[in-house]
């Protein structure tokens, strides 16, 4: 087939719908609606919400949540596009430096004869178990989405999807959990995340590329 | 007056329904194209058979993509990421890892007018391995330049249902394209 060939066929294609930059929204609000309705339905928010919310420990947890969420979510839109970014893990630093903050200010207020009980907590097992299980299906929906995209880097866009999916699931976590401690946050919530990002990859690897 | 090799404003027509523009605007693109790639063969030592291979990967998956740029932004630059990631795939899927940095010498988007390529070898190969029908819609619009609504009667389908098959050919060429190579 010669190129001037190939153009007749591009041209009667023309009015195909490619992609939209609402896809990428539409898909993740579809799947953390899933997400939402699976915690509501299984762990729940937890019965002491308003004591809670009257506590910095938690609404420091939310807040971290909340700027994860916002960090990872342009992490995911900027790698989507076919520009090539660089050091994009450098997006993250702001999360990096405010759980950093955290941590040195419970270590400053916390007895040290506390630290154990705060970094183990009571639900270190749950915390690993629902943040991966609450991430899938904004996982899966976001790389349905990232498919119609020209992501420059397969992988990377894969791994934003998955850091942005696991966001997700430690943000509905968070409301149920009733370890508040930074030391606790910081631990257990990265080491959940960790799979899902690494899914992430391995499935942006495969399917993202175009 | 508008410069007709605009390729930002040819998009913009085409994107509001206009063939003419479109099909100019993908001449103009491969013809920028193929210097681009062959330079961009040589520059990771390889020689440039299957250059024309490239430039119709590299323009099929622009036109998959063609909504992810942004009309707000000078297109060159999206043109430029496309050809790149397209170069690079390509030659890693060869073995070559070497960086490919094509902005060093694809400035000037549709610059050159290049003689009449050879064929390409894949696509051929590439098209004869879709499903009849859908090899048949692709054969007609292209080899024999139909209609969207001739092939339609031809094959006694519905115009949409020649479209879906056409645009189905086209994402598995796509495919058949990343995956294959001799």
């Amino acid at each position: 087939m010669r190129t001037d060939q190939l153009i007749e066929a591009l041209v009667a294609d023309r009015k195909a719908r490619a992609w939209s930059p609402r896809w990428l929204p539409i898909a993740f609000a579809l799947g953390l609606l899933v997400s939402l309705v699976a915690f509501l339905a299984t762990l729940g928010v937890r019965p002491d919400i308003a004591p809670a919310l009257a506590t910095w420990r938690f609404d420091f947890k939310i807040a971290v949540m909340l700027l994860a969420l916002v960090l990872a979510w342009r992490l995911c839109r900027v790698l989507a596009s076919p520009f090539e970014v660089r050091r994009p893990a450098w997006r993250l630093l702001p999360l990096a430096i405010v759980l950093a903050a955290a941590l040195v200010a419970e270590l400053a207020l916390a007895p040290v004869a506390t630290w154990g009980t705060r970094l183990l907590g009571t639900n270190w097992a749950i915390c690993l178990t629902a943040i991966p299980l609450l991430s899938l299906a904004p996982l899966g929906a976001l790389l349905v989405a990232l498919r119609s995209a020209a992501p420059q880097s397969p992988t990377r866009a894969g791994a934003a999807a998955g850091l942005l999916a696991a966001a997700s699931g430690a943000t509905l976590y968070a409301f149920h959990c009733f370890d508040d401690s930074p030391l606790f946050v910081a631990t257990w919530y990265l080491l959940a995340a960790a799979p899902v990002v690494l899914l992430g990859i391995l499935l942006g690897h495969r399917l993202l590329r175009w | 007056m508008e410069d007709p090799d605009d390729l930002a404003a040819l998009m913009r027509r085409a994107r509001q329904g206009d063939d003419g523009a479109y099909r100019r605007l993908l001449v103009r693109v491969s013809f920028w194209l193929r210097p681009v790639v062959r330079r961009g063969l040589a520059s990771a030592g390889h020689g440039p058979q299957d250059g024309e291979d490239i430039v119709q990967e590299t323009l099929l998956a622009m036109h998959l993509k063609r909504d992810t740029w942004d009309a707000a932004q000078p297109i060159e630059p999206w043109l430029r990421a496309i050809a790149r990631y397209k170069l690079v795939d390509h030659l890693r899927r060869r073995g070559f890892n070497k960086h490919v940095n094509i902005d060093d010498y694809a400035d000037s988007a549709a610059a050159s007018t290049d003689a009449d390529p050879a064929p390409a070898v894949d696509s051929r190969r590439l098209l004869a391995a879709l499903p009849d029908r859908q090899r048949r819609i692709v054969e007609q619009i292209s080899l024999e330049g139909c209609r969207a609504a001739d092939v339609a009667a031809r094959l006694g389908m519905s115009e949409g249902a020649v479209r879906v098959a056409l645009h189905r050919a086209l994402r598995t060429l796509a495919v058949a394209f990343r995956k294959g190579g001799p």
